[in-house]
């Protein structure tokens, strides 16, 4: 029997950021027998992918693996979470970094159930960011179902009103508490991974595509939202102007992506998301027409190549090859998208209910710098100084990428932070 | 461990407004559990109670009716103590309103012959929650005696390379195994690699020489060159593994199971077991057992699988329309790199300079795929031999054709860049042929951007033909498991060895194993290596788990493992075929022998096993059946109409959260079911079914996750497994004339919560119609 039960050297590893690339890297890391600070500036884990309907190619909910995740972080007391918590300072060097913390007000504390009776007392209601503004949540809420931790957060907006009060009143577990503060906490960590991943592009900036001025011009994010059952819409996909069932939908990609004024890199997911999408549609509507308008379908290797043949398989969707120069208002609230087939030349007008803009991913550092010494690109993306070490980017913070590779990429990462903590 | 029970019942978040708690402790002292009730039990007061119980009563056994186990599972740990959740918040009172089943009337309860179904499920689950900690302990891990925490890796490219320095840097022992007689792999044979970082836009001197001599300097590293693996035996933390000469035969030469043509006779009968083993031994002559290791094997914890791939060639005639095989200057791309290794680039036919180069992407005739395994990679590819050729000549020119060029990411400003090289030319097209014209080439194209119809002159022509992973022609690892020496499934992934999970994409059906690299998708250099880094990462996971006596992914940290009472196995070899890891070899006469630190404990073992002889410290055929049995049946004796009951086996990973979510959402559904938590569908064994009918229940149904080749069940085959099961359950419900109806399976996937009261309801009602059990109160 082997004496030895702990890892071979010890340290801890800070995780910057809990969607799936961080959680991974956080897993990977403390599974090894690493202890391991995860930190998330939103009220909940899981990020972007917790916002997704399914995942591509395999048609499953994001929620099934994200489950398993918090499961392993429930099983595991070398991982403590940290949410609503922002870095505002990584100090030092490889192996020995100081961070400063911020941990955001959530005005409930520790003692929450869960029970919903805040909610239930709350009379006000604030824009719904989970679900893009598409609908409105009480100002006490849980982010989302599956939301963990399983605790509710009240909107700063009603703290110091009425609502606040009720809110407050009707817990009786004493879990609002509305003079709950922000706070610092200093953490010592021997290594930094920045999983702190990506934003869809600010579609509004791509003005030919008309995004923000006609309702039934939507994002791919926001076509997530609809088709998801939590979304603002049950899982019912219908068109924002007035809950019409489309009856024809349009795919805009390269939405700001492999475009000089905006993207000049490609975005990664995003041909095959919208392939993705189209089948949540066509599983809703059996007569519903898809156009999909593409500069090149990017779907390689076996299983999404396979993905994207039995998609082509649909009579009921078109594929035209055409950069799509303007999306403007039709009548009935349709939207007309107009491309020039790059084949043929010929100049098409299509007007639909409903379009769906391609957009891109934006690495979230590019808005709002990291704290850090770190090397970053034109674009945004961290760039990986392994010799250098101690810091390293996993996710789409690095580069635009899909789930597995995200997965794949920050399991490594993991790797590289235990390797800075090991004394040779 | 002397058992001291208790109960703890939380009233709050609504329990106790829509619960009688008197009558719910009531049911604690029928089984003689102490019983506490606490308005608050999440909160500090309620849980000192709890504490002061164990620290003064000594109570370390103890059921707590409260909310849904996957809430305040950190509250309610309690080092040392058997706690079992009976889930009455989510599962009783959410997901049953007052409004749907009101509580008795006055007169009601006069009347003796009503019942209230929501007091009835909440009691059942406070039973089966006592019924369940009787029959569980606490577990013990399982611990090799000696464990290495050395890995082994397969294949000595860029891939094997970088696990193995990656794994090294990290404080391991790695022993890099390679076929040929050098490292590096392909990428010896490269004139120069893809740019890897801002501006994307220059190719870089091949990694692969610095590679090597990192790999040579590290200490920790270990070579073996002509090198191949005869056996891997043994389990993680402690693989025999035996290594030879590739061209060898040995002794210790893995063993393959009978291929299934060889298990029938004539009539397509399945053969006797001697006759099996006779033919498995005539099959394997020369090579011995799985069960005898290596005395001479080398110890390793567990094993990196970067053996690459090799380049796709067409056979004979395949791409006549481009006359490959014909014409001697149309390549491959791996072709045309080796040319363009070896000085400027000139064409095979006659030696002369290749200054016009026409790349194809696609297979062409009508598909606008490109070509098999290819991925990415080889747009990627035809951009860097593009730039090949405009280095060698400064009026070379580059054309390529492509259906989709596929330069994802940060990528595509490479292919930006090329696009400004006036001399490399690239549109959208369908080649349709290349035929010889003179002393070169032509090449004709349809539906190109350039026109209709184009063609184009050409010294050479290169096909981007695709990188073909290794474990289609032969499984490499070469397992000495009773399942076979490959990969299971490999076929669903066209040969690769990959992984079926998107959010774990290291997790595969053999544990201990991790691929990396081109053996699992078709990937660059770069992405080759990173790959690597979280293959080293799991290896050296898996053997720190080994190491705690520890399960990995997904039930990381679970500290039990199946245990097996062998004196009444009947070797039906059942556990041993089923095993979705491959965790059990059996013996010649069948009985099976566990390797626990393969297993995943999904307990499908316990699932398959007719004998019911294989269960888990707090899991086990004793504990669910138990828990069946501790569902109260009401009969005609008790009520002129009693509720009929009806026992719901649910996936705990993904059902289970979705029912509640449901009850989160306020979702009602029958009362009259009684849920219960599996791991995996694939661990329900039969029996828990053939106890609830036969007592008296009267249906069952199974909710588990999707299967096919898209599954989504954690343990691969679980909940297949159990459809498969189900199907042959058929014919024992006849023999007790009861209606196959009455048990059914159903998928749910964990974000369809809202589909909970229909799949639930709907069974109920067409149970309902079949009417009672008739073994009802016998």
């Amino acid at each position: 029997m082997t004496a030895d039960k702990s890892a071979p050297v010890s340290g801890s590893i800070l995780v910057v950021g809990g969607g799936i690339s961080g959680l991974t890297t956080a897993l990977e890391a403390a599974e090894v027998g690493y202890e391991v600070v995860l930190v998330e500036k939103k009220p909940y884990l899981g990020g972007r992918v917790a916002q997704l309907n399914q995942y591509f190619p395999k048609l499953c909910p994001p929620s099934c693996g994200l489950e398993i995740n918090f499961r392993r972080i429930k099983d595991n007391p070398r991982i403590k979470v940290l949410t609503l918590a922002e870095v505002e300072k990584v100090e030092g060097a490889a192996g020995d970094y100081e961070a400063t913390i911020r941990i955001n007000p959530r005005y409930v504390n520790e003692k929450c159930t869960c029970c919903g009776a805040c909610a239930a007392a709350c009379q006000t209601e604030v824009v719904n960011e989970f679900n893009f503004g598409m609908n409105r949540t009480k100002g006490a809420y849980l982010p989302h179902p599956m939301a963990f931790p399983a605790r509710y957060v009240i909107s700063p907006q009603i703290v110091g009103t009425e609502d606040g009060q009720r809110c407050q009143e009707a817990c009786v577990y004493g879990a609002v508490e509305l003079d709950m503060q922000p706070r610092t906490v200093n953490l010592k960590v021997g290594a930094v991974v920045w999983a702190t991943g990506w934003e869809p592009y600010d579609a509004t900036k791509i003005d030919n595509l008309g995004f923000g001025r006609y309702p039934n011009i939507i994002t791919n994010m926001m076509m997530e939202r609809l088709a998801a059952p939590s979304g603002p819409t049950g899982g019912k996909i219908l068109r924002p102007s007035d809950d019409k069932a489309p009856a024809s939908v349009a795919f805009v990609q390269c939405a700001g992506s492999r475009d000089e004024n905006h993207l000049p890199y490609c975005s990664y997911i995003c041909c095959m998301a919208s392939l993705k999408q189209a089948t949540y549609i066509r599983a809703q509507y059996p007569d519903a027409k898809i156009y999909i308008f593409y500069i090149d379908l990017r779907t390689p290797g076996y299983r999404y190549e396979k993905f994207y043949k039995k998609v082509k398989e649909d009579k009921n969707i078109f594929f035209i090859k055409g950069k799509v120069a303007e999306v403007s208002e039709a009548a009935d609230q349709g939207v007309t998208v107009t491309a020039e087939n790059a084949v043929t030349g010929e100049k098409i007008h299509q007007t639909v209910d409903m379009v769906v803009l391609a957009t891109g991913m934006q690495p979230t550092a590019v808005n709002a710098p990291l704290p850090a010494d770190l090397k970053v690109s034109p674009d945004g993306f961290l760039i990986n100084d392994f010799d250098k070490g101690g810091m390293f980017a996993a996710g789409c913070a690095n580069k635009p990428l899909d789930v597995v590779s995200t997965n794949q990429n920050s399991t490594g990462m993991a790797l590289k932070a235990i390797q800075t903590l090991v004394k040779r | 461990m002397d058992k001291k029970y208790g109960m703890y019942i939380c009233t709050g978040c609504g329990i106790g407004a829509s619960l009688d708690v008197d009558a719910l402790c009531a049911v604690a002292g029928e089984e003689g559990f102490p019983v506490q009730q606490h308005p608050f039990l999440c909160g500090p007061e309620g849980v000192a109670m709890i504490k002061k119980d164990i620290a003064e009563k000594g109570i370390n056994t103890m059921v707590i009716g409260a909310c849904s186990r996957r809430v305040n599972f950190d509250i309610f740990r309690f080092d040392g103590c058997i706690v079992e959740r009976a889930n009455l918040r989510e599962q009783v009172v959410w997901s049953h309103s007052r409004d749907v089943f009101p509580k008795l009337t006055e007169e009601e309860i006069a009347s003796g012959d009503a019942f209230d179904r929501v007091q009835m499920l909440a009691e059942d689950y406070l039973r089966m929650g006592m019924a369940r900690v009787k029959k569980v302990s606490l577990p013990e891990p399982y611990l090799l005696e000696s464990l290495s925490r050395r890995i082994l890796v397969l294949g000595g490219g860029m891939t094997g390379m970088a696990a193995a320095l990656d794994a090294a840097k990290a404080g391991y022992e790695v022993t890099i195994v390679e076929k040929t007689g050098a490292l590096g792999g392909h990428a010896n044979h490269w004139r120069q690699q893809l740019p890897t970082a801002t501006p994307y836009e220059d190719l870089l001197p091949p990694r692969v020489e610095r590679m090597i001599q990192s790999v040579q300097a590290e200490p920790k590293i270990t070579v073996r060159l002509e090198t191949m693996v005869a056996r891997i035996a043994g389990e993680p933390g402690n693989f025999t593994v035996t290594l030879k000469k590739p061209g060898e035969k040995i002794e210790f030469d893995v063993p393959f199971p009978l291929p299934p043509e060889m298990r029938v006779n004539e009539k397509g009968e399945e053969l006797d077991a001697e006759t099996l083993q006779a033919r498995y031994k005539e099959y394997n002559e020369g090579r011995i057992d799985i069960l005898t290791f290596d005395p001479d094997g080398e110890k390793f914890g567990a094993v990196v699988l970067a053996a690459g791939w090799r380049p796709w060639i067409p056979e004979a005639g395949q791409l006549a329309h481009y006359g490959f095989g014909d014409l001697p200057d149309v390549v491959t791309n791996a072709q045309f790199e080796k040319i363009a290794k070896e000085g400027k680039i000139k064409r095979p036919s006659d030696g002369k300079e290749a200054k016009r180069v026409v790349f194809i992407q696609s297979p062409g005739q009508g598909d606008d795929s490109d070509f098999a395994y290819t991925g990415a990679v080889t747009s990627l590819v035809s951009l860097k031999q593009a730039k090949y050729v405009r280095e060698d000549y400064t009026d070379g020119k580059a054309y390529i054709f492509y259906q989709h060029m596929r330069t994802s990411g940060q990528m595509e400003y490479f292919y930006k860049s090329l696009q400004q090289d006036p001399g490399i030319f690239m549109t959208k097209g369908e080649v349709v042929q290349v035929r010889q014209n003179g002393n070169g080439l032509v090449v004709e194209a349809d539906n190109t951007l350039l026109g209709e119809k184009i063609a184009v002159n050409a010294d050479m022509v290169v096909l981007a033909t695709g990188m073909v992973p290794v474990t289609v022609d032969d499984p490499v690892v070469n397992l000495a498991y009773r399942q076979g020496p490959g990969f299971r499934d490999n076929d669903i992934y066209d040969g690769y060895c990959d992984s079926n999970f998107i959010c774990f994409p290291y997790e595969t059906q053999r544990t201990g194993i991790y691929a990396a690299g081109a053996i699992r998708r078709a990937m660059t250099v770069e992405e080759s290596v990173e790959d690597a880094a979280g293959a080293a990462l799991k290896a050296i996971q898996c053997i720190e788990s080994v190491n705690r006596g520890v399960s990995v992914h997904p039930r990381s940290g679970d500290m039990t493992f199946p245990d097996f009472f062998f004196q009444r196995c009947t070797q039906c070899k059942r556990c041993t075929q089923e095993c979705p890891f491959g965790a059990l070899d059996d013996d010649a006469k069948g009985t099976p022998k566990p390797n626990p630190a393969r297993c995943r404990r999904c307990g499908t073992c316990m699932g398959a096993c007719p004998e019911r002889i294989i269960g888990f410290a707090d899991y086990n055929i004793d504990s669910i059946g138990s828990q069946v049995k501790a569902v109260k049946v009401p009969s005609a004796d008790d009520y002129s109409e009693p509720p009929f009951r009806i026992l719901g086996l649910v996936c705990e990973n993904d059902a289970y959260p979705a029912i509640d979510m449901a009850g989160l959402k306020g979702l009602n559904f029958s009362a009259d079911v009684r849920l219960i938590p599996v791991r995996c569908l694939g661990s329900v064994n039969v029996i828990w079914i053939k106890d609830a009918l036969s007592q008296g229940m009267d249906g069952v149904f199974l909710l588990g996750c999707k299967h096919g080749d898209d599954y989504q069940c954690h343990f691969v085959k679980g909940s297949e497994l159990a459809s498969i099961r189900m199907k042959k359950i058929g014919e024992a419900l006849a023999s007790l004339a009861l209606e196959t109806e009455r048990v059914a399976q159903f998928e749910i996937a964990i974000d369809e919560y809202d589909k909970v009261p229909r799949i639930i309801d709907d069974f109920v009602a067409s149970v309902e119609e079949l009417g009672p059990n008739p073994f009802k109160g016998f």
